[in-house]
Protein backbone atom coordinates (compact mmCIF):
# COMPACT_ATOMS: atom_id res chain seq x y z
CA UNK A 1 0.00 0.00 0.00
CA UNK A 2 1.19 3.07 -1.21
CA UNK A 3 2.00 5.91 2.13
CA UNK A 4 -0.48 8.39 2.60
CA UNK A 5 0.27 12.10 1.72
CA UNK A 6 0.96 13.84 5.24
CA UNK A 7 -0.31 16.99 5.87
CA UNK A 8 2.63 19.74 5.59
CA UNK A 9 4.51 21.70 8.82
CA UNK A 10 2.68 24.51 9.38
CA UNK A 11 4.26 28.02 8.79
CA UNK A 12 6.10 29.57 11.70
CA UNK A 13 4.91 31.78 13.60
CA UNK A 14 1.04 31.47 12.70
CA UNK A 15 0.31 28.99 15.47
CA UNK A 16 0.92 29.84 18.68
CA UNK A 17 3.38 28.06 21.28
CA UNK A 18 2.53 26.18 23.85
CA UNK A 19 4.70 28.73 26.11
CA UNK A 20 2.74 31.69 26.80
CA UNK A 21 3.86 33.59 29.75
CA UNK A 22 1.54 36.64 29.52
CA UNK A 23 -1.14 33.77 29.07
CA UNK A 24 -0.49 32.59 33.19
CA UNK A 25 -2.48 29.47 32.81
CA UNK A 26 0.32 28.42 30.20
CA UNK A 27 2.50 28.31 32.93
CA UNK A 28 2.62 24.89 34.25
CA UNK A 29 0.33 22.86 31.66
CA UNK A 30 3.35 23.39 28.33
CA UNK A 31 5.72 20.21 27.98
CA UNK A 32 9.15 21.41 28.70
CA UNK A 33 10.60 18.98 26.13
CA UNK A 34 10.48 19.60 22.61
CA UNK A 35 7.76 17.72 20.48
CA UNK A 36 8.40 15.04 19.18
CA UNK A 37 8.88 14.50 15.37
CA UNK A 38 6.32 11.88 13.92
CA UNK A 39 6.10 10.94 10.27
CA UNK A 40 2.46 10.93 9.80
CA UNK A 41 0.56 7.54 9.16
CA UNK A 42 -2.34 6.12 8.46
CA UNK A 43 -3.55 7.25 12.03
CA UNK A 44 -3.07 10.20 11.44
CA UNK A 45 -4.46 11.07 7.40
CA UNK A 46 -7.57 9.76 8.60
CA UNK A 47 -9.90 11.12 10.81
CA UNK A 48 -13.47 10.63 12.02
CA UNK A 49 -16.60 11.38 9.72
CA UNK A 50 -19.87 12.94 10.85
CA UNK A 51 -23.19 12.49 9.69
CA UNK A 52 -25.71 15.01 10.49
CA UNK A 53 -28.02 11.86 10.84
CA UNK A 54 -26.10 10.87 13.98
CA UNK A 55 -24.92 14.39 15.23
CA UNK A 56 -28.49 16.71 14.53
CA UNK A 57 -27.20 20.58 13.45
CA UNK A 58 -28.52 23.42 15.16
CA UNK A 59 -27.67 26.45 13.50
CA UNK A 60 -29.97 28.77 15.50
CA UNK A 61 -28.38 29.61 19.09
CA UNK A 62 -30.21 33.09 19.14
CA UNK A 63 -33.52 31.03 20.35
CA UNK A 64 -34.36 28.30 23.11
CA UNK A 65 -37.82 26.99 23.10
CA UNK A 66 -39.00 29.23 20.38
CA UNK A 67 -37.74 32.12 22.38
CA UNK A 68 -35.16 35.03 21.38
CA UNK A 69 -32.13 35.48 23.15
CA UNK A 70 -31.28 39.33 24.50
CA UNK A 71 -28.65 41.20 22.62
CA UNK A 72 -27.67 41.99 18.78
CA UNK A 73 -28.20 39.35 16.51
CA UNK A 74 -26.15 37.99 14.23
CA UNK A 75 -25.49 35.76 11.28
CA UNK A 76 -22.10 34.09 10.72
CA UNK A 77 -20.92 32.73 8.03
CA UNK A 78 -17.68 31.44 5.95
CA UNK A 79 -15.97 29.16 3.95
CA UNK A 80 -13.45 26.59 4.96
CA UNK A 81 -10.70 25.39 2.68
CA UNK A 82 -7.35 23.91 3.07
CA UNK A 83 -4.07 25.95 2.15
CA UNK A 84 -4.54 25.20 -1.99
CA UNK A 85 -8.01 26.96 -1.75
CA UNK A 86 -10.01 23.98 -2.08
CA UNK A 87 -13.09 23.91 -0.26
CA UNK A 88 -13.73 21.63 2.68
CA UNK A 89 -17.29 19.94 2.20
CA UNK A 90 -19.67 18.33 4.74
CA UNK A 91 -17.07 18.75 7.62
CA UNK A 92 -18.62 19.21 11.11
CA UNK A 93 -18.18 22.70 12.67
CA UNK A 94 -19.16 23.11 16.78
CA UNK A 95 -19.73 26.39 18.14
CA UNK A 96 -20.15 27.77 21.55
CA UNK A 97 -19.88 31.43 23.34
CA UNK A 98 -20.90 33.60 26.25
CA UNK A 99 -24.21 35.63 25.93
CA UNK A 100 -24.90 39.04 25.28
CA UNK A 101 -23.87 39.87 28.63
CA UNK A 102 -20.71 37.87 28.67
CA UNK A 103 -22.28 34.71 30.37
CA UNK A 104 -21.60 31.44 29.63
CA UNK A 105 -24.39 29.01 30.24
CA UNK A 106 -22.00 27.15 32.47
CA UNK A 107 -21.74 26.39 36.27
CA UNK A 108 -18.00 27.18 36.63
CA UNK A 109 -19.32 30.74 35.31
CA UNK A 110 -19.50 32.75 38.69
CA UNK A 111 -19.25 36.65 36.77
CA UNK A 112 -22.08 38.31 37.88
CA UNK A 113 -23.75 38.94 34.87
CA UNK A 114 -27.06 37.61 34.11
CA UNK A 115 -28.05 34.28 32.35
CA UNK A 116 -30.38 34.41 29.22
CA UNK A 117 -32.79 31.17 29.38
CA UNK A 118 -33.42 31.94 25.98
CA UNK A 119 -29.62 31.79 24.90
CA UNK A 120 -27.93 28.36 25.68
CA UNK A 121 -24.61 28.92 24.02
CA UNK A 122 -23.87 25.91 21.93
CA UNK A 123 -24.40 25.15 18.23
CA UNK A 124 -23.02 22.35 15.60
CA UNK A 125 -23.41 22.86 11.65
CA UNK A 126 -22.36 20.76 8.68
CA UNK A 127 -20.38 22.48 5.82
CA UNK A 128 -21.96 22.52 2.33
CA UNK A 129 -20.62 20.93 -0.98
CA UNK A 130 -18.51 24.24 -1.22
CA UNK A 131 -17.14 24.57 2.32
CA UNK A 132 -19.71 27.14 3.29
CA UNK A 133 -21.12 27.22 6.57
CA UNK A 134 -23.81 29.40 8.57
CA UNK A 135 -25.58 30.30 11.63
CA UNK A 136 -27.63 32.63 13.76
CA UNK A 137 -26.38 33.72 17.22
CA UNK A 138 -26.06 37.14 19.13
CA UNK A 139 -23.35 39.78 19.47
CA UNK A 140 -21.59 37.95 22.63
CA UNK A 141 -19.92 39.87 25.52
CA UNK A 142 -17.20 40.49 26.81
CA UNK A 143 -16.22 39.13 30.31
CA UNK A 144 -13.59 39.73 32.91
CA UNK A 145 -11.24 37.05 33.94
CA UNK A 146 -8.86 36.37 36.41
CA UNK A 147 -5.38 35.86 34.16
CA UNK A 148 -4.31 39.98 35.69
CA UNK A 149 -5.52 42.62 37.14
CA UNK A 150 -8.81 44.19 35.04
CA UNK A 151 -8.57 41.40 32.62
CA UNK A 152 -10.79 40.76 30.10
CA UNK A 153 -11.55 38.76 27.29
CA UNK A 154 -12.33 40.79 24.01
CA UNK A 155 -15.94 39.27 22.21
CA UNK A 156 -15.42 35.73 21.13
CA UNK A 157 -16.63 32.78 19.15
CA UNK A 158 -15.52 28.83 20.21
CA UNK A 159 -14.83 26.88 16.99
CA UNK A 160 -14.12 23.22 16.54
CA UNK A 161 -13.22 21.80 13.05
CA UNK A 162 -12.41 18.52 11.95
CA UNK A 163 -11.26 18.37 8.22
CA UNK A 164 -10.56 15.30 6.64
CA UNK A 165 -8.27 14.03 9.01
CA UNK A 166 -7.01 13.51 12.91
CA UNK A 167 -3.84 15.72 11.90
CA UNK A 168 -6.38 18.30 10.17
CA UNK A 169 -8.33 18.95 13.57
CA UNK A 170 -8.75 22.85 15.05
CA UNK A 171 -9.84 24.44 17.95
CA UNK A 172 -9.82 28.36 17.70
CA UNK A 173 -11.63 31.39 18.56
CA UNK A 174 -13.15 34.43 16.32
CA UNK A 175 -12.90 38.05 17.25
CA UNK A 176 -14.81 41.10 15.93
CA UNK A 177 -13.82 43.88 14.11
CA UNK A 178 -12.68 47.15 15.93
CA UNK A 179 -12.41 45.24 19.56
CA UNK A 180 -10.34 47.55 21.82
CA UNK A 181 -9.79 44.69 24.08
CA UNK A 182 -8.32 42.53 21.20
CA UNK A 183 -5.08 44.66 21.96
CA UNK A 184 -4.83 43.68 26.05
CA UNK A 185 -5.44 39.84 25.69
CA UNK A 186 -2.89 37.31 25.44
CA UNK A 187 -4.36 34.35 23.94
CA UNK A 188 -5.16 36.29 21.10
CA UNK A 189 -1.97 38.10 20.83
CA UNK A 190 0.27 34.28 21.58
CA UNK A 191 -0.14 33.90 17.66
CA UNK A 192 3.03 35.71 16.83
CA UNK A 193 2.31 36.02 13.22
CA UNK A 194 0.06 39.34 12.96
CA UNK A 195 -1.42 38.77 9.89
CA UNK A 196 -2.36 35.01 11.42
CA UNK A 197 -3.64 36.46 14.40
CA UNK A 198 -5.39 38.96 12.21
CA UNK A 199 -7.18 36.79 10.31
CA UNK A 200 -8.91 35.58 13.79
CA UNK A 201 -10.64 38.30 13.37
CA UNK A 202 -14.22 38.31 11.33
CA UNK A 203 -14.59 41.03 9.05
CA UNK A 204 -18.36 42.91 9.22
CA UNK A 205 -20.21 41.79 5.79
CA UNK A 206 -23.15 43.91 4.41
CA UNK A 207 -23.88 41.09 2.06
CA UNK A 208 -24.79 38.91 5.13
CA UNK A 209 -26.60 41.09 6.97
CA UNK A 210 -30.48 40.98 6.77
CA UNK A 211 -32.46 43.60 6.44
CA UNK A 212 -33.94 44.56 9.22
CA UNK A 213 -32.90 41.20 10.84
CA UNK A 214 -29.26 40.17 11.62
CA UNK A 215 -25.70 41.86 11.39
CA UNK A 216 -23.18 39.70 8.93
CA UNK A 217 -20.02 38.40 10.03
CA UNK A 218 -17.39 37.04 7.58
CA UNK A 219 -15.01 34.12 9.36
CA UNK A 220 -13.21 32.29 6.48
CA UNK A 221 -11.08 28.84 8.01
CA UNK A 222 -7.85 27.52 6.38
CA UNK A 223 -7.35 23.64 7.65
CA UNK A 224 -3.68 21.74 6.73
CA UNK A 225 -3.41 21.11 2.82
CA UNK A 226 -1.72 18.04 1.95
CA UNK A 227 2.17 18.42 1.83
CA UNK A 228 1.75 17.61 -1.83
CA UNK A 229 -0.77 16.45 -4.64
CA UNK A 230 -0.16 12.75 -5.38
CA UNK A 231 -0.08 11.98 -9.35
CA UNK A 232 -3.41 11.52 -10.66
CA UNK A 233 -5.38 13.60 -8.66
CA UNK B 1 -1.40 30.75 -0.96
CA UNK B 2 -3.49 30.67 2.22
CA UNK B 3 -2.19 29.47 5.28
CA UNK B 4 -3.67 27.29 8.07
CA UNK B 5 -5.92 29.31 10.62
CA UNK B 6 -4.34 29.83 14.25
CA UNK B 7 -5.20 27.56 16.93
CA UNK B 8 -6.78 29.27 20.03
CA UNK B 9 -7.00 27.37 23.34
CA UNK B 10 -10.66 25.81 24.38
CA UNK B 11 -10.81 27.71 27.43
CA UNK B 12 -13.22 26.46 30.60
CA UNK B 13 -16.63 25.99 28.83
CA UNK B 14 -16.18 23.99 25.94
CA UNK B 15 -18.36 21.59 27.95
CA UNK B 16 -20.97 23.69 26.13
CA UNK B 17 -20.24 21.28 23.35
CA UNK B 18 -19.88 18.12 25.51
CA UNK B 19 -22.51 15.35 25.08
CA UNK B 20 -21.02 12.75 27.37
CA UNK B 21 -21.88 9.85 25.76
CA UNK B 22 -19.45 10.53 23.07
CA UNK B 23 -16.89 8.86 25.59
CA UNK B 24 -18.07 5.75 25.11
CA UNK B 25 -17.74 4.72 21.14
CA UNK B 26 -19.37 1.64 21.17
CA UNK B 27 -22.72 3.06 22.01
CA UNK B 28 -23.67 2.66 18.30
CA UNK B 29 -23.63 -0.75 18.72
CA UNK B 30 -20.15 -2.00 18.10
CA UNK B 31 -19.39 -5.43 18.97
CA UNK B 32 -15.55 -6.58 19.31
CA UNK B 33 -13.12 -6.78 22.05
CA UNK B 34 -14.57 -4.40 24.27
CA UNK B 35 -12.35 -2.12 26.68
CA UNK B 36 -12.03 1.02 28.40
CA UNK B 37 -8.81 3.65 28.34
CA UNK B 38 -8.49 5.77 31.39
CA UNK B 39 -5.69 7.70 33.45
CA UNK B 40 -5.16 11.12 35.29
CA UNK B 41 -4.51 14.20 33.50
CA UNK B 42 -1.33 16.55 35.66
CA UNK B 43 0.41 19.61 35.21
CA UNK B 44 4.27 20.56 35.60
CA UNK B 45 3.26 20.46 39.90
CA UNK B 46 1.77 16.90 39.45
CA UNK B 47 -1.63 18.47 40.18
CA UNK B 48 -4.83 16.91 38.70
CA UNK B 49 -5.98 18.56 35.33
CA UNK B 50 -10.00 19.27 35.77
CA UNK B 51 -12.07 20.07 32.72
CA UNK B 52 -9.71 18.80 30.10
CA UNK B 53 -10.76 17.54 26.87
CA UNK B 54 -9.38 14.19 25.76
CA UNK B 55 -9.90 13.29 22.20
CA UNK B 56 -9.45 10.00 20.82
CA UNK B 57 -8.71 8.63 17.38
CA UNK B 58 -8.17 5.24 16.08
CA UNK B 59 -8.00 4.08 12.36
CA UNK B 60 -8.88 -0.05 13.48
CA UNK B 61 -11.66 -1.02 13.27
CA UNK B 62 -12.42 0.83 10.55
CA UNK B 63 -15.05 3.66 11.28
CA UNK B 64 -18.49 2.22 10.37
CA UNK B 65 -21.94 3.47 11.25
CA UNK B 66 -21.29 1.45 14.52
CA UNK B 67 -18.20 2.23 15.37
CA UNK B 68 -17.13 6.27 15.13
CA UNK B 69 -13.59 5.78 16.00
CA UNK B 70 -13.41 8.97 17.23
CA UNK B 71 -14.47 9.74 20.91
CA UNK B 72 -13.99 13.02 23.33
CA UNK B 73 -13.49 12.40 27.43
CA UNK B 74 -13.47 15.56 30.20
CA UNK B 75 -11.37 15.21 32.84
CA UNK B 76 -13.60 15.13 36.20
CA UNK B 77 -12.37 17.01 38.74
CA UNK B 78 -9.87 14.03 40.16
CA UNK B 79 -7.92 15.03 36.67
CA UNK B 80 -9.30 11.50 35.30
CA UNK B 81 -10.36 10.55 31.93
CA UNK B 82 -12.24 7.57 30.79
CA UNK B 83 -13.35 6.47 27.17
CA UNK B 84 -14.77 2.45 26.43
CA UNK B 85 -13.70 1.45 23.20
CA UNK B 86 -12.75 -1.46 20.69
CA UNK B 87 -9.43 -2.56 21.30
CA UNK B 88 -7.36 -1.83 18.04
CA UNK B 89 -5.22 -4.24 15.81
CA UNK B 90 -2.09 -3.56 14.07
CA UNK B 91 -2.57 -1.02 11.38
CA UNK B 92 -0.15 -0.52 8.28
CA UNK B 93 3.18 2.19 8.94
CA UNK B 94 5.05 4.11 6.49
CA UNK B 95 6.96 1.77 3.80
CA UNK B 96 6.33 -2.22 4.86
CA UNK B 97 6.18 -1.39 8.08
CA UNK B 98 3.70 -2.54 11.14
CA UNK B 99 2.04 -0.12 13.82
CA UNK B 100 1.41 -1.71 16.65
CA UNK B 101 -1.88 -1.62 18.32
CA UNK B 102 -2.69 2.16 19.42
CA UNK B 103 -4.80 5.00 20.20
CA UNK B 104 -4.42 8.33 19.31
CA UNK B 105 -4.66 11.07 21.52
CA UNK B 106 -5.20 14.45 21.43
CA UNK B 107 -5.53 16.91 24.72
CA UNK B 108 -7.11 20.53 24.79
CA UNK B 109 -7.52 22.44 27.87
CA UNK B 110 -7.95 26.33 29.45
CA UNK B 111 -4.05 27.00 29.49
CA UNK B 112 -3.33 24.75 26.37
CA UNK B 113 -2.92 27.20 23.34
CA UNK B 114 -2.98 23.87 21.11
CA UNK B 115 -3.87 20.53 21.01
CA UNK B 116 -0.84 17.78 22.41
CA UNK B 117 -0.81 14.99 20.57
CA UNK B 118 -0.10 11.80 21.93
CA UNK B 119 -0.39 7.85 21.42
CA UNK B 120 -1.65 5.14 23.68
CA UNK B 121 0.03 1.38 23.32
CA UNK B 122 -0.88 -1.60 24.96
CA UNK B 123 1.97 -3.23 27.39
CA UNK B 124 3.22 -6.63 26.76
CA UNK B 125 1.93 -6.68 23.58
CA UNK B 126 4.98 -7.59 21.59
CA UNK B 127 4.03 -5.80 18.23
CA UNK B 128 5.47 -2.64 20.60
CA UNK B 129 9.50 -4.01 19.84
CA UNK B 130 9.03 -3.23 16.08
CA UNK B 131 6.81 -0.42 15.96
CA UNK B 132 8.38 2.26 14.42
CA UNK B 133 6.91 5.22 16.01
CA UNK B 134 7.88 3.17 19.56
CA UNK B 135 11.33 2.64 18.08
CA UNK B 136 11.84 6.75 17.33
CA UNK B 137 11.27 7.43 21.13
CA UNK B 138 15.28 6.32 22.24
CA UNK B 139 15.16 6.92 25.36
CA UNK B 140 13.55 4.64 27.51
CA UNK B 141 12.12 6.37 30.06
CA UNK B 142 10.39 8.65 27.79
CA UNK B 143 8.90 5.90 25.52
CA UNK B 144 7.76 4.19 28.41
CA UNK B 145 5.03 7.09 28.73
CA UNK B 146 3.31 5.86 25.55
CA UNK B 147 2.47 2.65 26.96
CA UNK B 148 -0.77 1.95 28.64
CA UNK B 149 -0.94 -0.29 31.57
CA UNK B 150 -2.79 -3.15 32.17
CA UNK B 151 -5.78 -2.59 35.22
CA UNK B 152 -7.91 -5.26 35.22
CA UNK B 153 -9.63 -7.36 32.44
CA UNK B 154 -10.05 -5.10 29.80
CA UNK B 155 -8.79 -2.23 31.35
CA UNK B 156 -6.12 0.38 30.09
CA UNK B 157 -4.50 3.25 32.53
CA UNK B 158 -2.69 5.74 30.14
CA UNK B 159 -1.95 9.06 32.34
CA UNK B 160 -0.74 12.20 30.44
CA UNK B 161 1.51 14.24 32.31
CA UNK B 162 2.13 17.31 30.75
CA UNK B 163 5.08 19.31 32.18
CA UNK B 164 7.85 17.91 34.02
CA UNK B 165 8.99 14.31 35.96
CA UNK B 166 7.73 11.74 33.59
CA UNK B 167 6.30 14.00 31.19
CA UNK B 168 4.64 12.42 28.73
CA UNK B 169 5.87 12.41 24.77
CA UNK B 170 3.73 14.44 22.61
CA UNK B 171 4.70 14.45 18.95
CA UNK B 172 4.68 17.29 16.41
CA UNK B 173 1.86 15.50 14.02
Amino acid sequence: MADPVPFRAYTPGTQPPYDVPAYLGTIKRHPLQPLHRLDQTITETTGPRFTAAHFPPNADLSRVDGKSAQGQRIVVAGTITDEDGRPVPHTMVEIWQANAAGRYHHPADQHDAPIDPHFHGDGRVFTDADGRYRFLSVLPGAYPWPNHRNAWRPNHIHFSFFGPAFATRLITQMYFPGDPLLAFDPIYNGVPDRAARERLVAAFDLDLTEPDFALGYRFDVVLRGRAATPMGI
Amino acid sequence: MPIATASQTIGPYWHLIEDPSWADLTRFGATGERITLSGTVTDGDGAPFADVCVELWQSDPPASDQFPGFGRSRTDTAGVYRFTTLKPGPVAGRGNAIQAPHLALWVLGRGLMRGLATRAYFAGDGRNETDPVLGSVEDPARRATLIAAADGPAAWRFDIRLQGAGETVFFDV
